[in-house]
């Protein structure tokens, strides 16, 4: 009667699909342990990470053992008194638990050394040190665990953490050399091989505040000349190697790249360098500095590719045509240091004021997306730009006009359907 | 028929071809003479950047009635002084690359005026390499020009009298100068050099050997004199100066606006949006 009798298929389905559909099954089962509703509140689906198995919160593991607690007294080795305090103690099977308290391990100190008279005459004297110094110095370092700063702070006669440790030091040094029986034993103490330094130290402290109070600029210019540094080091190394072999593919390569940037030095060892563009001023002054001769268009292109590397090429483009509107060349045709300088400056501005116009142009979005009007209105005011020829309002009054237009019409013009589809999102 | 080569005194020493990669002497020469001034001629100024204004370009003549198919203009390459000042005390030599159509299309000028003069009938490329004397810097600079031949506007036939003149302005710059460079060119008129930091102790100048100091290496009173262009910066800082001012007016509104607009209320939305 049943198909699969008739073509003598195993009733059940085979094993490999059983196995399949159990595991399948059992995501879909709420575990033991937990209510259903319980589980419902997690989402229904058990949890990424691995949790504790909820069958195993109910069910403890009887233990054969008989466990109790007890209210004991206790010693702590660490102490130097016989102070007894009281705690809670786990009792298995009547058995208390032996050892020392389980804190008392991490209570260390450091081994200072400790001279005696006869040591510190014949090895110790210093000038710069009367032994009752030295004689507060150790105690100190004994109470303090070596924290030099408030053994600074605490010695009684004006000392720098520097002097100090300098004394501690070289004190240590010279009881371990005297105690030990052959120089050979102590050679490999760090104390020995590596003395206390401290003008080193005063140096290197100094460095370090330095760096700390760096002003930006400082910053900048430090970072200009270890970028300059690396890519000397860069350059010297594979230079070196590579020239011979690279000398004819890279010129030609380098005449290729030159064609469109006039002025590239054409030496192998710079022709990987100038189509790179940097990410700020001080890196590209750097390798330009690297370059020991350029055309200051060179130069000024290289800026000019730094600046706008945050840009995308749309506003590249607004900018050179704000550029041309303005009556400015987009390569001066006089290109001084001076005209460089300032026709950097501006396109740095014109960046600025088109990222301005961007966020004024959100903000008022945000602020009145579904009034009917907005269409007109929100791509700024038109009516401040009136002053300027009509081609320089920045695509704000050319936006407008054609929302106008929108249903219209289809505009080619990607940036003009930016903005109306964007608020059509919105609803 | 290509004129005669300007071809000067071909130098008898070129320690440094251009073409061959040798590292800066950056380090200091350990030379075996006492001379501390030629140990510090090597050593480079950071904080001193030369720069040379330079023009480079092409003036073309029609030919007229001695023009022939192939030959239908005589025309100039070469790179002057933007003041017309002698550039022999920082370039070497200049190698001009031509179409390779002409004969020994690699042609050297070996001492300034740094021209070369051909005739022929097409306009192309013309690759211009700059060679700097030994102590200004061992790498060499590329400079592309195209060739132009026809006026842009198609007036009637072309005068003999009036070249068509292409001209571009640049700068060489060295942003680390050796002192022996500095000392060299320190005052000399096709260079321009910043005020020097107080206290700056230059070794004494040691000439560079010229070819044959007669000739006058400017361009002031040359033949093309009179067709060179003027480059001023003083019109294009103008137009920057006159487009940096809007523009901040422009940023000043924007910046005004945008805090109005950051300091008004959020408008109500309509009640619309929160039914489903």
């Amino acid at each position: 009667m049943d198909a699969k009798d008739i073509l003598g298929l195993p009733k059940n389905s085979f094993p490999a699909l059983e196995k399949k559909s159990r595991p399948h099954k059992e995501s879909h089962r709420k575990p033991d342990g937990i209510s259903r509703e319980v589980y419902a509140l997690t989402g229904g689906v058990p949890p990424l990470m691995p949790s504790l198995d909820s069958s195993q919160l109910k069910k403890k593991p009887p233990s054969h053992e008989k466990i109790t607690w007890q209210w004991l007294p206790f010693t702590n080795s660490a102490r130097k008194d016989n102070l007894q305090l009281y705690h809670w103690v786990r009792v298995v099977n009547g058995v208390p638990p032996t050892g020392d308290y389980s804190f008392a391990k991490y209570n260390k100190s450091v081994d200072v050394v400790k001279y005696t008279d006869e040591e510190y005459d014949k090895y110790l004297t210093d000038p710069m040190w009367t032994k009752e110094e030295t004689n507060q110095l150790f105690d100190l370092c004994q109470r303090f665990d070596l924290r030099f700063i408030i053994i600074a702070d605490r010695f009684p006669s004006s000392r720098t953490v520097e002097e100090l440790k300098d004394r501690y030091y070289s004190v240590s040094r010279a009881i371990l050399i005297a105690r030990a029986s052959s120089t050979g034993d102590v050679a490999t103490h760090p104390l020995v091989k590596e003395p206390y330094n401290v003008s080193q130290e005063i140096e290197r402290k100094r460095a370090l505040s330095m760096v700390l109070s760096q002003t930006r600029q400082q910053e900048r210019r430090d970072e200009e000349v270890l970028v300059e540094a690396k890519r000397i080091a860069e350059l010297r190394t594979p230079a070196k190697a590579v020239e011979e072999s690279q000398l004819a593919p890279s010129n030609a390569g380098a005449e290729v790249t030159g064609r469109a940037v006039p002025g590239e030095t054409a030496s192998p060892s710079n022709a990987q360098l100038p189509s790179i563009t940097f990410p700020d001023n001080a890196s590209t002054l750097a390798s330009l500095r690297i370059l020991r001769v350029y055309l200051r268009t060179y130069a000024l292109d290289q800026m000019v590719q730094a600046t706008s590397s945050s840009a995308g090429p749309r506003t590249v483009k607004r900018i050179e045509q704000t550029l041309l509107d303005l009556g400015v060349n987009l390569k001066p045709r006089v290109p001084t240091k001076a005209v460089c300088a300032e026709h950097l400056e501006l396109r740095k501005e014109m960046l600025t004021l088109l990222n301005l116009q961007k966020q004024v142009q959100y903000k008022e979005a945000e602020g009145s997306p579904f009034r009917d009007g907005s269409y007109n209105e929100a791509p700024g005011t038109p009516k401040d730009w009136t002053f300027i020829p009509d081609t320089m309002n920045f695509g704000g009054e050319r936006v407008s006009k054609k929302d106008q237009k929108r249903k219209g019409h289809g505009h080619p013009s990607s940036s003009a359907h930016k903005r109306p589809r964007k608020k059509a999102s919105e609803f | 028929m290509s004129q005669p080569l300007p071809l000067k005194r071909q130098g008898e020493h070129h320690p440094d071809d251009g073409a061959s990669p040798i590292k800066p002497s950056r380090l200091k020469i350990a030379l075996s003479s006492e001379d501390s001034d030629k140990k510090n001629a090597n050593k480079r100024l950071k904080d001193v950047e030369i720069c040379v204004p330079i023009v480079y370009g092409t003036t073309a003549f029609y030919l007229g009635r001695k023009a022939s198919e192939s030959q239908s203009h005589k025309w100039t390459v070469y790179v002057r002084g933007a003041s017309n000042e002698d550039l022999g005390a920082v370039i070497k030599r200049v190698v001009f690359q031509l179409h390779p159509s002409f004969n020994n299309p690699t042609r050297v000028v070996e001492s300034p005026p740094f021209e070369l003069s051909e005739c022929g009938w097409g306009e192309f490329e013309i690759a211009i390499t700059l060679h700097f004397h030994s102590d200004v810097c061992d790498k060499q600079l590329d400079l592309y020009h195209h060739l132009k031949l026809y006026p842009e506007e198609e007036s009637g036939p072309q005068s003999t009298k009036k070249p068509v003149v292409v001209e571009s302005y640049d700068e060489i710059v060295f942003p680390e100068p050796s002192e022996g460079f500095l000392a060299r060119v320190q005052n000399h008129p096709a260079v321009v050099v910043p005020r020097l930091p107080a206290g700056l102790n230059l070794p004494s100048p040691v000439p560079i050997e010229t070819g044959n100091g007669k000739e006058r290496g400017d361009t002031k009173d040359h033949p093309l004199t009179q067709w060179f262009l003027n480059f001023s910066e003083a019109d294009e800082l103008l137009k920057l100066a006159a487009a940096r001012q809007q523009v901040q007016a422009h940023i000043v509104k924007l910046r005004r606006q945008l805090s109005l607009v950051e300091g008004m209320p959020q408008l109500s939305k309509p009640p619309s949006t929160y039914e489903s």
